[in-house]
């Protein structure tokens, strides 16, 4: 199903947590919400579930307006950071809770549902692990086990909260690869919180930007990368080079698209820390120390102390 | 020399004796002495003993009301920790320390206050006597007592294992389709379970045990208020040692069964 947001507003006491949010999903697509902590993102997933009430605006789901209808009877499928899974089920009762809590009429019956839960096990790569609780799980499979039961309900957009965000690297990156196949496979329309772009880049169709509230850009990553909308969303996208421009404003530039050639010239190096496959120079040009970051090893010619000229030719320069 | 993980209490055979030390002297010492002597009345005597009418009320009133008044408190005691944990208002650290109240407080003090408010003439006992109720002096005073004392075990042991639930397990719960009596029904109190049939037990056992407060207002009439402490402290006052230590056996043994089988539950739901 879409879902249109329609100039949301939303206010815990006098703090604005959302202010005048727009924002139209597409039939099945995957939307990422990306921001700093306290941009309102949390809280906009939390509206669209009808887990937070009390908003000014208009959330559509498939076109009806879901103003009045209550968390229960939405259909939508949310994910938690921490899983919150019902402890004292197994991984199976916690994946059937959805299709046991409904009205005796449209309840499926106990052998269907049976089936349901072990397709869906299956789905979640967790097969024969029906039986465990949830403390005998590993994290990543606690996070499959929740997947599984929001699935369940065959919901009609599923909404992820940070779901790889408790969970180690290595667990991460295998979740992931998951999140993707099952976003194949199934095509529901999905809305995912996170702060790892990275995470963002590799699932989402588009990347909505957050900040205090607002949206500050919404597009493809390649669409962000190229043409930022404003500093913050080139900041937030990588590390960047802030230096005055000539016409005042500031002129952004990352420090990995720098070249910096040793010799005589203007610019000295500062300091040199060493990295994985790159290092990270401090130069100090005139007035200005920034830093530039390099592939390889560090470079014999341009040890601390050492005179470079800064070359812009390859960088990106944007101005804000 | 084997290396050892530090620990901040000193090692294991140290605190096991001095645990075992102290559960000697003030556990199993007392109870072999007071499971030893009855019998010097003989099989016959002991059954005698308890089989006295007086007694025997006596028995059923004290065990009859513990359970009453810890099935009382259970939701009482379930409500009071859920509005403690889950809401924040003005006064809410004052009603958090009121709790402990029956704690700290000397219990015949509680008893002799349950006594004036509930007699028929107290604030409570007046309005209540005019429609036809009366509390002091009759098994209803005893099960008020009871109730006073045995609520902060329930409290208390519910609300520890509700803070742990977070709130995102009732959303999540919400989210899936469930109302709320079922969010009630199904995920909290079966989480909340263990806790409350531990603080069932808690409560059961100190209300079986209770004196203080309750031997003011039950007024000790005997076949009809008489708790089963109360006939220990008059065969004591008679120096019919054993016959008291046979009522305290039997109490023992009681409370024992009662313990094991709240143990029992508890350990089957707990997995």
């Amino acid at each position: 199903m879409s879902i249109t947001l329609d100039r949301i507003c939303k206010r815990h006491g006098s703090a604005t947590v959302l202010s005048d949010v727009s924002l139209d999903i597409a039939r099945g697509e995957f939307l990422a919400l990306v921001g700093p902590s306290g941009s309102g993102k949390t809280t906009l997933l939390r509206l669209i579930a009808g887990l937070e009430r009390d908003y000014d605006g208009t959330i559509r789901i498939g076109g009806t307006d879901v103003g009045p209808i209550p968390a229960r009877e939405r259909r939508i499928g949310f994910v938690f950071q921490n899983y919150a899974l019902f402890r004292h089920m197994t991984a199976a009762d916690n994946i059937a809770f959805g299709l046991r809590v409904r009205p005796r009429a449209t309840r499926p019956a106990a052998a269907d549902i049976a089936r349901r839960v072990a397709e869906l096990l299956a789905l979640v790569q967790l097969d024969g692990l029906g039986t465990r609780y949830p403390h005998q799980l590993s994290g990543g499979q606690r996070q499959r086990v929740a997947l599984a039961r929001a699935l369940a309900i065959d919901p009609q957009v599923l909404l992820l909260d940070e779901p790889l965000g408790a969970l180690d690297p290595p667990i991460r990156v295998e979740l992931r690869a998951m999140l993707r196949d099952l976003h194949l496979r199934l095509g529901l329309t999905t809305l995912l919180v996170t702060h790892d772009l990275g995470e963002a880049a590799e699932l989402s169709d588009r990347i909505a930007v957050l900040r205090a509230g607002r949206i500050e850009q919404i597009g493809t990553i390649a669409t962000l990368d190229a043409t930022p909308a404003s500093a913050f969303v080139f900041g937030f996208l990588g590390d960047s080079i802030s230096l005055p421009a000539p016409d005042g404003k500031r002129a952004l530039i990352r420090p990995d698209e720098v070249g910096l050639t040793p010799g005589d010239g203007p610019a000295v190096i500062i300091a040199v820390h060493l990295g994985i496959r790159q290092t990270r120079y401090t130069v100090q040009h005139g007035p200005h120390r920034f830093d530039v970051v390099l592939r390889g090893a560090p470079h014999p010619g341009l040890a601390a102390g050492a005179h470079c000229t800064v070359d812009l030719s390859a960088a990106r320069i944007v101005s804000a | 020399m084997r290396q050892r993980a530090a620990r901040a209490v000193p090692g294991f055979p140290l605190t096991l004796a001095m645990t075992l030390v102290w559960l000697t002297g003030i556990v199993l010492i007392p109870m072999t002495a007071l499971a030893l002597r009855p019998w010097s009345l003989g099989l016959s005597g002991v059954l005698h003993s308890l089989a006295e009418p007086r007694v025997l009320a006596a028995l059923r009133l004290s065990f009859g009301t513990a359970i009453a008044s810890a099935v009382i408190d259970l939701p009482l005691g379930l409500l009071l920790a859920w509005v403690l944990v889950r809401y924040r208002f003005p006064g809410r650290r004052l009603l958090d320390g009121l709790i402990d109240l029956p704690f700290a407080f000397p219990t015949a003090v509680g008893g002799i206050t349950f006594t004036a408010l509930y007699a028929s003439t107290g604030w409570l006992g007046a309005p209540l006597a005019a429609i036809g109720i009366s509390i002091a002096y009759t098994p209803l005073g005893i099960l008020v007592a009871l109730c006073f004392v045995g609520l902060p075990f329930i409290v208390r042991t519910a609300e520890a294992v509700l803070r742990d639930l977070p709130g995102e397990v009732e959303e999540a719960a919400a989210t899936l389709g469930a109302r709320p009596a079922q969010i009630v029904a199904r995920v909290v109190l079966p989480a909340l379970f263990p806790a409350l049939v531990t603080g069932f037990g808690l409560a059961f056992a100190r209300a079986v045990g209770e004196y203080g407060s309750v031997i003011f207002i039950a007024g000790n009439m005997p076949m009809r208020t008489e708790i089963a402490p109360l006939m220990i402290v008059i065969r004591l006052q008679q120096f019919d040692y054993a016959g008291a230590a046979a009522i305290g056996l039997a109490m023992l043994l009681v409370s024992l069964l009662c313990l094991a089988g709240i143990a029992a539950l508890r350990r089957r739901l707990e997995l």
